[in-house]
């Protein structure tokens, strides 16, 4: 048993400051025994000969001078099984389904350490996720970290459903699971996830982590940790392909905030620690293909924007760090268009090693360029439309005019329960792009223009 | 003097230890473990440390060890083809001792202390040398031979030189002071190595990009930057200058950024093959991956590991580019330190030191005189990530002061589709009158008009743009519609350039000039033929114009573009004849 300390000297928002303590390891998880018997759980932050701060996960409500305190000598671990799957965790991972503690294979280090950037294997396999924006210009992969942007009032939960549904490995049978961690988002958020789950059968392949609205807020610097480890687990040690899906990175930042001004840092910009570029990396890095290993971690996240702002600091450090973006639109959103992803700053980094001739289609790329190309040529000339009215067009511009709307309204749009294959993704880009001159589809090669051209497909088959 | 200290305070990479002498920027072995750290401040008898590694679990009172150096990097043969971390560990080494995952308290030398390299002695027994003389050379990859050079503050006469295999912390050369050459040398990251004489920059970095080399060239030796908002193609960029640039060594500093793209470029390179002597890329390469999620004293670190092999291969007399990605990533990792050391902070709680690190470091790049005598050049590339695409901000804003080239990546151009998306109105070149005797030599007297022509039609167009915006292109004159669509051509057919297309992801100096000379050469004739009388709807319809637009991807370059030419001088004369 460890030596019980009745040194706390003073209580700061979600620290406690303990004095004349014996060494105590830095990031060491410590257990806090309040008068009534309660106990608490922290962490340590800053550790010299004078004194150690703690941060209390579950919030400094009801802690006094009288608290005893105990530095366990081992920083926070998750004991993972393969039973993990199909069980619901709290925020700090303790079971909430009313099962029984999970009985570890092993106890695993929640802050995970970096992947060696040389035993890292390149992400290139396809994830279909069956809508047409995302598989058609803005391509996920196994490994990759793909966040959505989007903003309060949005659909993201149900895309981020969809796609957890309907995503899958072409011609691949392989065991797959999805992890999700909830950070702050509320009971009714987090039921809607749970039903679905359920109603679809995928809870069993699944590990969930609530971290609730009411939750305590420094809890949510451990929820995704633990999700990460779970997920890496799986994926490593028992070859899964394990999606992580994490809601709300957003309400993730704001705690880290939260503890920096309760340590009194520096704030940087907009008041957010300087380090928490490193923080999210230490977050998003967590994703990737292993040279040797079979499973894989891919990680979706979803984040909103405080005020639909892509500059905020939140989505633009996020934005560095993730291999791109799904970008959701409140115009087409209002439009009444779903899925309402904003191709043009939507973007997958990845997606070029995931698509082509063997992975998808050899025109793949050619049509998504132009897909993109046309579809921005378009937007740019409804402003000047509002402005000069349709007839001021020529023929050419206003081909491109109709196209964007096309394009939005059969290309973006689909159900909420369409799962549209590759094939006919690329199809209907065909489709559209067959109401422009041919001339100008100066991004398609000739030789697929020839191919797959609707126009000349109908010709070779007379 | 006491070189056994203990930890007294422990606050994320930075550690505070007591009773140990230390100097600033020692590196000391921190805890039982002996993590890596470096002194950055000392106060009383406690020294501040930024650890290298991880240091979760780490307690006061543990030992510190000094070690009485500074923070060096190994230099010699086998750097080429190397992947290092930030300090100088290679990755495949690390992978081997501690698996998939970094984990710490491991060390690893920067150079093989096993493989024997075929020494050639350019000198002999009774020479005088002095510092940075070359005494031999070694074929450290099948196209580079590294030349050995004597360490910077060594001179002497030689007593002895040896001829032959040799590890490389083996004796080769002693001198009649007795002291001994080794092929490897060390030196101190932070410390820029000497050279002779600084040098003007007069000759180009060819990089087979259309828009750098075209529009905005920059000059061996020079120093550029490259601003992107995220997912403006910035990484895509530099990896294609990584690929073509026509320097002899290329030093890729991945700082602070993605493990997947590391990973990409960790896997690519060694597939790809090196233009001109077709052999693979990285054997005229040295990689520092540092991604995201290592640790932040080290990728502070990286970006002086880079700079100083590339210095040690420019003292040989190669050219030598250097990229560094992302500088902002550094940058971020030098505010992250200094908040730890409740440093009073400046803008945007950068540490007040900012420019002058930043100034500094480019200031380590640059054409030179080596200690030998002969010519090198390190060409620095650096990214910076402005937040938010915003250029005001102060990494942005230190590194503009610096720099002499300023390639302008622009999202919305990416989003279009346009790359490389580098804005040709808002990018500079500080060298492009420097460089004219060379284009007027080596490619055609006529280029520097061309291009000046070009970039005239580019503003214009702009210009042209606004109205367009307010009262449609349908109603601007047709000499103005014509100029807007010989804009258009420059832009889409030159300045475009795919970066996954076989042939079109390189385009030497020649097909660079004969492209943009086809199509300023359908322009004049179009304006001729306008003034003759030609419609423009007609003019517009030109099938020579259509073909010109494809001719950059054909493998056949001349011919295509000769069979264009020739029947865009029947098209013209056909419209004339109307």
């Amino acid at each position: 048993m460890t030596k019980e300390y009745k040194t706390i000297n003073q209580i700061a928002g979600p620290l406690i400051f303990v004095e004349k303590t014996e060494p105590v390891g830095y990031n060491e998880l410590v257990n806090i025994t309040l008068p009534d018997g309660t106990t608490k759980r922290g962490q340590v932050l800053d550790t010299s000969n004078d004194i150690v701060v703690v941060q209390v996960f579950e919030g400094t409500g009801g802690l006094n001078r009288e608290c005893g305190v105990r530095f366990t000598g081992e920083t926070i671990k998750l004991p993972v099984s393969k039973d993990l799957l199909g069980r619901i965790l709290s925020g700090a991972g303790e079971p909430l389904d009313g099962g029984p503690r999970i009985v570890p294979e092993d106890r695993l280090e929640i802050t995970g350490a970096a992947i060696n950037p040389y035993a890292r294997l390149p992400p290139k396999d396809f994830i279909q996720t069956g809508i047409s924006t995302i598989d058609g210009m803005n391509t996920l992969v196994r490994g990759q970290k793909l966040p959505i942007f989007s903003g309060s009032g949005l659909p993201h939960n149900e895309i981020a459903l969809q796609i957890a549904r309907q995503a899958k490995v072409r011609g691949s049978n392989e065991p797959f699971a999805v992890v999700f961690a909830a950070m702050g988002i509320t009971n009714e958020e987090a039921q809607y996830f749970m039903r679905d789950f359920e109603r679809t059968g995928a809870l069993e392949r699944a590990v969930v982590f609530l971290n609730l609205a009411d939750d305590p807020a420094v809890e949510r610097l451990i929820t995704p940790r633990l999700a990460l480890t779970a997920a890496e687990y799986l994926a490593y040690e028992h070859d899964m392909h394990v999606l992580v899906i994490l809601t709300d990175i957003t309400n993730y930042c704001e705690a880290l905030r939260q503890m920096g001004a309760a340590r009194e840092e520096v704030p940087g910009r907009r008041g957010y620690p300087g380090y928490m570029y490193t923080d999210l990396a230490s977050l998003y890095e967590r994703a990737g293909v292993i040279k040797g290993r079979k499973g894989s971690v891919t990680q979706f996240s979803i984040l909103s924007m405080p005020g639909d702002d892509i500059t905020h600091p939140i989505p633009d450090l996020s934005g560095y760090i993730t291999e791109g973006q799904i970008v959701i639109s409140r115009e087409l959103h209002r439009k009444g268009i779903y899925p309402p992803v904003n191709v043009l700053p939507s973007l997958s980094r990845l997606m070029n090693s995931g698509i082509g001739a063997t992975r998808t289609r050899e025109d793949h790329k050619a049509v998504s360029d132009q897909l993109y190309a046309a579809y921005a040529e378009g937007k740019d000339l409804r402003g000047l439309v509002a402005i000069v009215g349709k007839d001021a067009l020529s023929d050419r511009d206003r081909k491109f005019l109709e196209f964007a709307d096309m394009f939005e309204d059969k290309f973006v749009r689909q159900g909420d329960d369409e799962n549209r294959d590759i094939e006919t993704t690329l199809s209907i880009g065909w489709d559209l792009l067959a109401e422009l001159p041919e001339a100008q589809l100066t991004r398609i090669d000739n030789k697929y223009i020839q191919k797959y051209h609707p126009a000349h497909k109908a010709q070779k088959q007379e | 003097m006491k070189n056994k200290g203990e930890i007294y305070r422990i606050s994320g990479p930075v550690v505070i230890i007591s009773g140990l002498n230390t100097k600033m920027y020692d590196v000391v072995k921190v805890g039982t473990e002996g993590l890596m750290g470096e002194v950055i401040g000392i106060e009383g008898d406690k020294s501040t440390v930024q650890v290298y590694e991880e240091t979760s679990g780490l307690k006061p009172g543990e030992p510190v060890e000094n070690t009485g150096m500074s923070l060096s990097v190994e230099l010699g043969p086998g750097l080429l083809e190397s992947i290092y971390d930030g300090i100088q560990r290679p990755l495949p080494v690390l992978k081997e001792s501690m698996g998939d995952f970094i984990k710490r308290g491991v060390s690893a030398n920067g150079l093989s202390r096993e493989k024997e390299w075929d020494f050639v002695p350019t000198v002999k027994k009774g020479d005088k040398i002095n510092g940075g003389d070359i005494i031999g050379t070694v074929q450290e990859t099948q196209n580079i031979e590294q030349r050995i050079l004597v360490p910077p503050n060594v001179s002497g006469t030689i007593k002895e030189i040896m001829k032959g295999k040799f590890k490389v912390d083996a004796v080769i050369c002693t001198l009649t002071d007795g002291k001994e050459l080794m092929m490897m040398q060390k030196w101190p990251v932070r410390k820029p190595r000497p050279v002779s004489k600084k040098l003007t920059p007069s000759t180009p970095l060819i990089t087979g990009q259309r828009i750098l080399d075209g529009l905005f060239p920059i000059a061996k030796g020079g120093t550029a930057a490259i601003p992107g908002p995220f997912g403006s193609g910035k990484t895509v960029t530099q990896q294609q200058l990584a690929k073509w640039s026509d320097t002899e060594i290329v030093v890729y500093i991945g700082c602070g950024e993605r493990g997947n793209e590391m990973a990409d470029v960790l896997y690519e390179f060694p597939e790809i093959k090196d233009p001109k002597t077709g052999r693979p890329l990285m054997e005229r390469t040295v990689l520092i991956a540092n991604t995201s999620n290592m640790p932040v004293a080290a990728r502070e670190a990286s970006v002086y590991t880079g700079i100083t092999i590339a210095e040690y291969y420019r003292d040989m007399g190669y050219d030598v580019s250097l990229m560094a990605d992302s500088t902002s990533r550094w940058a971020e990792a030098m505010r992250e330190i200094s908040s730890r050391l409740e440093e009073m902070p400046g803008e945007e709680g950068y540490p007040a030191y900012l420019a002058a690190r930043l100034s500094e470091f480019y200031e380590r790049a640059g054409k030179v005189k080596a200690l030998c005598g002969k010519e090198g050049s390190i060409t620095v590339i650096g990214a910076v990530s402005p937040p938010g695409g915003d250029f005001s901000e102060p990494i942005t804003q230190n590194t503009l002061r610096i720099v002499k080239v300023f390639w302008a990546l622009d999202a919305k151009l990416a989003q279009r589709r346009h790359f490389p998306s580098i804005n040709w109105l808002n990018s500079y070149s500080l060298y492009t009158k420097a460089l004219g005797p060379w284009y007027d030599e080596h490619v055609s007297p006529d280029w520097v008009k061309l291009r000046n022509d070009a970039m005239e039609l580019l503003q214009k167009e702009s210009e042209l743009q606004e109205i367009v915006q307010l009262v449609g292109s349908d109603a601007l004159p047709e000499d103005q519609q014509l100029t807007l669509e010989i804009a258009r051509m420059i832009r889409e057919y030159f300045l475009q350039q795919n970066a996954y297309h076989e042939v079109d992801t390189y385009c030497p100096m020649e097909k660079q000039f004969k492209l943009m000379k086809a199509i300023m050469s359908w322009g004049d004739k179009a304006q001729n033929a306008l003034e003759g009388g030609a419609a423009v709807e007609d003019i517009m319809k030109s099938k020579t114009k259509d073909d010109l637009a494809k001719v950059k991807y054909e493998k056949e370059f001349d011919t295509a573009l000769g069979v264009i030419l020739k029947s865009m001088d029947e098209e013209f004369a056909k419209l004339r004849g109307k």
